[in-house]
C-alpha cells in the first residue's frame, strides 16, 4: 500500500509539473522555473518556522508567494536594471536560495527540515504523513495536496489555453488584440510557484526542475501541435514516475532521483531515434541524388 | 568571534575560489551563458561520485578529475541538444542540470549501500563545507587560479574580441570553436575547484553576480574584470568571516548574500549606469531639453556594449 | 468619419524622443505606407497607435473612437520575428488565433470562427499547407500565415509591420495582390515599408517619417528630393539615382 501512495505521489508531481512545464519551455522560461524551485526555499523555511507544520495551507501559499516574488524580481532586474536574462535569473535564485539555507541553518533546532530533503526530497516518507478525519484514515497529506493542486493547474491549462497559447506564440499579436502578456506570465509563474512548493517535500528543489522540463522537452521533439504535446508530456511524466519507482526498488536507490533519471533516459532515447531516422532519410536522399547523376 | 585553528587558510582558500570563479564568470556573462556554469556545477555530482567509487578516497585531488569529466560531458550534451534539435537553450540547460544531478543522487544512494561506504561528506559537496578544507586543497585552488590567469592573460585580445563581436571575430579567422572550448573549460575548472567550499547552487552566484556588478561599474573589459575579481574575493573573505562568527553557519550562503549586496548596490548607485543616477539624469534631461533630442542616457543596445579599444585586428577585405 | 486620426502623437524611450508631434488622418479605404530610414520610429508609430507603446502625449482615434472601443475592428500584424516559428502549431492553428478576442478567450471556437479561418487560408493561398507545421514554412509563407490570421479577424483597419521584409518574389506578389483586394473591399490598410522603389506603386498615401512627420500625402507629392533629403539626410543626394530621386522622376514613379 505504501508503494502505491509513493507511485501516486510521483505521478501527481509529474503531471502537475508537466502541464505547466509545457508552457515554460515554449516561453523559453525553463530556467525561470528552475530558479523558482530554488527561490521558494526561504518561504518554506519561514513557513515551517512560523507554523511548525508542513502542510498548513495558508503557510504553503505564503511560501508560494516567495516564488512569485522571485519571478517579479527577475523581471525587475531585466526591465529596470536592464540586466541580461541569464544573469537576472542567476542572481535572484542564488540569493534567495542562500537566504533559505541560512534560515534553515540558523534555526535548525526549530525546523524539521534538513538539507538532504531540500536536495532530493523524501518521497519515501510521503505515506507516513497521513490525514485523519475522525477515526477514518484518508491517506497521505501530500497526495491530497498535490491532487488538489491539479485542479487549478488543469483549469489554467484548459481554460487559459488560448491566452497562454497566444501570449507564448506571439506576444506582439496578443497585445494587439488587447491581451497583456505580463498578466499571463505572472499567472503561470504563480501556478509554478505553488506547484513547486507542494512538490518540494516529495522531490526536493533540484529534481523538480527535471519534472518541469524533461517530459515536456521530450514531447516537444515529437509533437506538431500543442494539444498532442500536452498529452505526450503527461504520458512521459507517468512513465517516468512508474519506471523510476520500479528501478529504484530494484537498485535500492533514491526514488525521486530515479524517476528523474528515467525521464532523462526517455528523452535521450527519443532524441537519438529521431536523429537516426533523420540521418537515414538524408542518406536515402543523397543516394537518390547520386543515382540520378 | 572564536577563531578556529584553520580559520586563516579557510579564508585564504575561499578568497582563491572567489577570485577564480569571478574571473572565469566575466566571459560566461559576456557570452550570456552564465546559467551554463550553474548547470555544470550541478552536473559535477555524478563525476564526483564515480571518482570516489574508483579512488575510494574523498580527497579533493582524487575527486577533481571525475568532476572535470562530468562537467565537460554536461557541456557537450547541452551543445548537442541545442545543435541537433529546435529546443531552446534554456530547456537544454535545465534538462541537463536536473538529469545529471539526479544521476548523481542515484549513484550516491547506490554508494551508500556499499559496506565500506565512508560516504559522509559527499552531500556536503553540494552545500559546501569550507571548514572541511585541507591545507593541501589550497595548492589546487592556487594552481587553478594560476591556469585561469595565465590563459586569460595570454589570449586576452582574442577573448575580448570573441566575446564582444563573435561574428566579426569569425570573419577575421579566429578559431571560434577552440576559443569557445577554452572558455568553457575555464568555467568548468573554476567550478570543479570551488564546489566543495561553497556548494553547487552557490557556486553559480560567484560566477554570475560579481561579473554583473563589474559590468555596471566599468565600461571597459579590463575594468570589469578587475572590479569583479576584487568584489568576488572580498565577498568570499567577508562571507567566510561572517559564517565563522556564528556556530553552524554555512559559508557558501553567506558569501552569496555578501556578493549580492555589493551587486545590488552597484545596480542602484553605479555613477553612470545605476538606476538612481539614470533616473536623476532622465528627470533633468526631460526638463532641460524638452522637445530636443537628448543623448545623455544610454539606450538598450549601446548599454550592452563594451568599449573595445586598442588591438582591433584589421578587417580582411 | 475618418478611419484613423493621429493628433500630436509623441513617444519616448528612456527620455530619448522617438516620435515627435505626429499628426495625420486617413480616410476609409486608404492604402497607406509609413516610410523612413532605420530608427526613424516607423514601428514605434505603429505600436503607439496599437497602444503597445504608451505615447508620451497625443491622441489616436479609430473610426472616431479610442482603440479599446473598436478593438474588434482593428487588426495588427507584427513583424514576422515576433512569432516563435518553432512553436508546435500548424498553419490552421495560427489562422484560428485571429478569432481570439479579449474577454472571449474561453469556450470553443464557433463554426463561424472556423469558417473564417479556412477562408483566410483560401485567400492567402495556404489551403494546401493547412496542416503543415509552421517551422516547415518558408519566410514568405510564414508572412502569409500572419496575414491569414489578420484576415480571419475580419477587421476594418489593418496595421502591418514590414510584411514585405525578407520574402520571395512570389509571396510579395501574392501579398501585394491581397492588399489591392482589401482596399477594393473598402478596408483601410497601413503598412510599415522599407523599400522606396516599390512604395509609389503600392500605396495611395505615404507618410514619410524621421522621428517627426516629414511629409504626408499621395506618393506624387511626398516622394520628391526635398522631402527624401529631409528624411534620409544629405547622403540621400549622393545615392539619389538608386531611387530615381529627382523631382520629376519621382513623379514618374508615382504614375506607375
Amino acid at each position: 500500500m505504501n508503494d502505491f501512495w509513493i507511485v501516486v505521489t510521483g505521478i501527481l508531481v509529474a503531471v502537475n509539473c508537466g502541464l505547466l512545464g509545457v508552457f515554460l519551455i515554449l516561453r523559453g522560461a525553463a530556467m525561470t522555473g528552475d530558479a523558482l524551485s530554488h527561490a521558494v526555499l526561504p518561504g518554506i523555511a519561514a513557513a515551517y518556522l512560523l507554523s511548525g507544520s508542513r502542510h498548513s495551507a495558508v503557510m504553503l501559499i505564503g511560501a508560494a508567494l516567495t516564488g512569485w516574488l522571485a519571478a517579479y524580481l527577475i523581471e525587475w532586474l531585466k526591465k529596470k536594471i536592464r540586466l541580461q536574462n541569464d544573469a537576472s535569473i542567476g542572481i535572484t535564485f542564488t540569493f534567495l536560495f542562500a537566504t533559505g539555507v541560512i534560515l534553515i541553518s540558523a534555526f535548525s533546532g526549530n525546523i524539521d527540515l534538513d538539507l538532504d530533503c531540500v536536495l532530493y526530497g523524501d518521497i519515501a516518507y510521503v505515506p507516513l504523513e497521513r490525514i485523519y478525519a475522525g477515526s477514518g484514515d484518508l491517506g497521505p497529506a501530500p497526495v491530497w495536496l498535490l491532487g488538489g493542486n491539479l485542479v487549478p493547474v488543469a483549469a489554467l491549462v484548459t481554460f487559459g489555453y488560448r491566452g497562454l497559447l497566444v501570449t507564448t506564440f506571439d506576444p506582439g499579436f496578443a497585445r494587439g488584440i488587447g491581451i497583456a502578456s505580463g498578466g499571463w506570465h505572472y499567472l503561470l509563474m504563480g501556478a509554478v510557484s505553488l506547484t513547486v512548493v507542494l512538490s518540494f517535500s516529495a522531490v526536493g528543489a533540484i529534481l523538480v526542475t527535471a519534472f518541469l522540463t524533461v517530459p515536456p522537452a521530450t514531447a516537444y521533439l515529437i509533437s506538431k501541435r500543442l494539444v498532442p504535446m500536452i498529452w505526450w508530456t503527461v504520458l512521459f511524466g507517468v512513465i517516468s514516475a512508474v519506471g523510476g519507482f520500479i528501478a529504484a526498488l530494484r537498485l535500492d536507490t533514491a526514488i525521486s532521483a530515479s524517476m528523474a533519471v528515467v525521464s532523462g533516459a526517455l528523452f535521450a532515447a527519443v532524441f537519438i531515434l529521431l536523429r537516426l531516422s533523420k540521418l537515414r532519410k538524408q542518406a536515402d536522399r543523397s543516394r537518390l541524388n547520386f543515382s540520378r547523376k | 568571534m572564536t577563531f578556529h585553528a584553520n580559520f586563516i587558510w579557510v579564508i585564504a582558500g575561499c578568497a582563491l575560489i572567489g577570485a577564480g570563479a569571478s574571473l572565469a564568470g566575466n566571459f560566461a556573462f559576456l557570452r550570456k551563458r552564465s546559467l551554463i556554469g550553474d548547470a555544470v556545477a550541478h552536473a559535477l555530482l555524478p563525476g564526483v561520485v564515480i571518482g570516489y567509487l574508483i579512488s575510494g578516497e574523498k580527497s579533493l585531488w582524487m575527486l577533481f578529475p571525475g568532476a572535470l569529466a562530468a562537467g565537460w560531458l554536461s557541456l557537450l550534451t547541452i551543445e548537442g541538444i541545442t545543435a541537433f534539435s529546435k529546443l531552446k537553450s534554456d530547456t537544454a540547460i535545465a534538462s541537463v542540470l536536473s538529469v545529471f544531478f539526479a544521476a548523481g543522487i542515484v549513484l550516491l544512494t547506490y554508494v551508500q549501500q556499499l559496506p565500506e561506504g565512508n560516504h559522509a561528506g559527499l552531500d556536503a559537496f553540494l552545500f559546501g563545507k569550507a571548514a572541511a578544507m585541507l591545507p593541501g586543497d589550497l595548492y589546487l585552488f592556487a594552481a587553478v587560479d594560476a591556469v585561469l590567469v595565465g590563459v586569460i592573460w595570454l589570449l586576452y585580445p582574442y577573448l575580448k574580441l570573441f566575446c564582444f563581436d563573435p561574428e566579426f571575430a569569425a570573419a577575421t579567422g579566429l578559431p571560434m570553436r577552440a576559443l569557445s572550448f577554452i572558455l568553457s573549460t575555464l568555467t568548468v575548472l573554476a567550478v570543479a575547484a570551488g564546489i566543495q567550499a561553497v556548494g553547487v547552487v552557490l557556486m553559480a552566484a560567484l560566477l554570475i553576480t560579481p561579473a554583473a556588478a563589474g559590468r555596471y561599474l566599468s565600461k571597459r573589459l579590463s575594468g570589469m574584470i578587475a572590479v569583479s575579481v576584487v568584489l568576488g574575493t572580498l565577498s568570499a573573505v567577508l562571507g567566510t568571516a561572517v559564517s565563522y562568527s556564528a556556530p553552524a553557519m554555512p559559508t557558501g550562503p553567506w558569501i552569496v548574500v555578501t556578493v549580492t549586496f555589493f551587486a545590488v548596490f552597484a545596480f542602484l548607485f553605479a555613477p553612470e549606469k545605476g538606476l538612481f543616477p539614470l533616473m536623476l539624469r532622465k528627470k533633468r534631461g526631460v526638463s532641460s531639453n524638452a522637445g530636443k533630442e537628448s543623448t545623455a542616457t544610454p539606450s538598450g543596445s549601446e548599454h550592452n556594449r563594451l568599449k573595445i579599444r586598442g588591438e582591433k585586428p584589421t578587417r580582411h577585405e | 468619419m475618418k478611419a484613423l486620426e493621429v493628433t500630436g502623437l509623441s513617444a519616448a524611450y528612456d527620455g530619448t524622443g522617438v516620435l515627435d508631434d505626429i499628426s495625420f488622418t486617413l480616410d476609409r479605404g486608404a492604402l497607406a505606407g509609413i516610410i523612413g530610414p532605420n530608427g526613424s520610429g516607423k514601428t514605434t508609430l505603429l505600436k503607439s497607435i496599437m497602444g503597445i507603446v504608451k505615447p508620451a502625449s497625443g491622441e489616436v482615434r479609430l473610426f472616431g473612437e479610442p482603440l479599446n472601443a473598436v478593438r474588434d475592428k482593428v487588426s495588427y500584424v507584427p513583424q514576422r520575428q515576433s512569432g516563435d516559428w518553432d512553436f508546435p502549431a500548424t498553419v490552421i492553428d495560427v489562422a484560428r488565433m485571429g478569432r481570439y478576442k479579449k474577454g472571449k478567450l474561453f469556450g470553443r471556437l464557433s463554426a463561424e470562427d472556423k469558417k473564417a479561418a479556412e477562408e483566410a487560408l483560401e485567400k492567402t493561398g495556404l489551403t494546401e499547407l493547412r496542416n503543415r507545421q509552421i517551422s516547415a514554412l518558408s519566410g514568405g509563407q510564414q508572412q502569409r500565415v500572419f496575414i491569414a490570421r489578420a484576415l480571419a479577424q475580419a477587421a476594418e483597419i489593418y496595421f502591418m509591420d514590414e510584411p514585405f521584409a525578407g520574402i520571395d518574389a512570389a509571396s510579395e506578389a501574392a501579398i501585394a495582390g491581397l492588399l489591392g483586394e482589401m482596399r477594393d473591399a473598402g478596408k483601410t490598410v497601413v503598412l510599415v515599408h522599407h523599400d522606396l522603389h516599390t512604395a509609389a506603386g503600392y500605396f495611395n498615401s505615404i507618410a514619410l517619417l524621421n522621428r517627426r512627420l516629414v511629409a504626408f500625402g499621395p506618393p506624387k507629392e511626398v516622394l520628391n528630393t526635398t522631402h527624401l533629403r529631409a528624411a534620409y539626410g544629405v547622403r540621400f543626394g549622393t545615392s539619389a539615382d538608386i531611387f530615381g530621386g529627382t523631382g520629376p522622376e519621382a513623379e514618374k514613379a508615382g504614375d506607375r
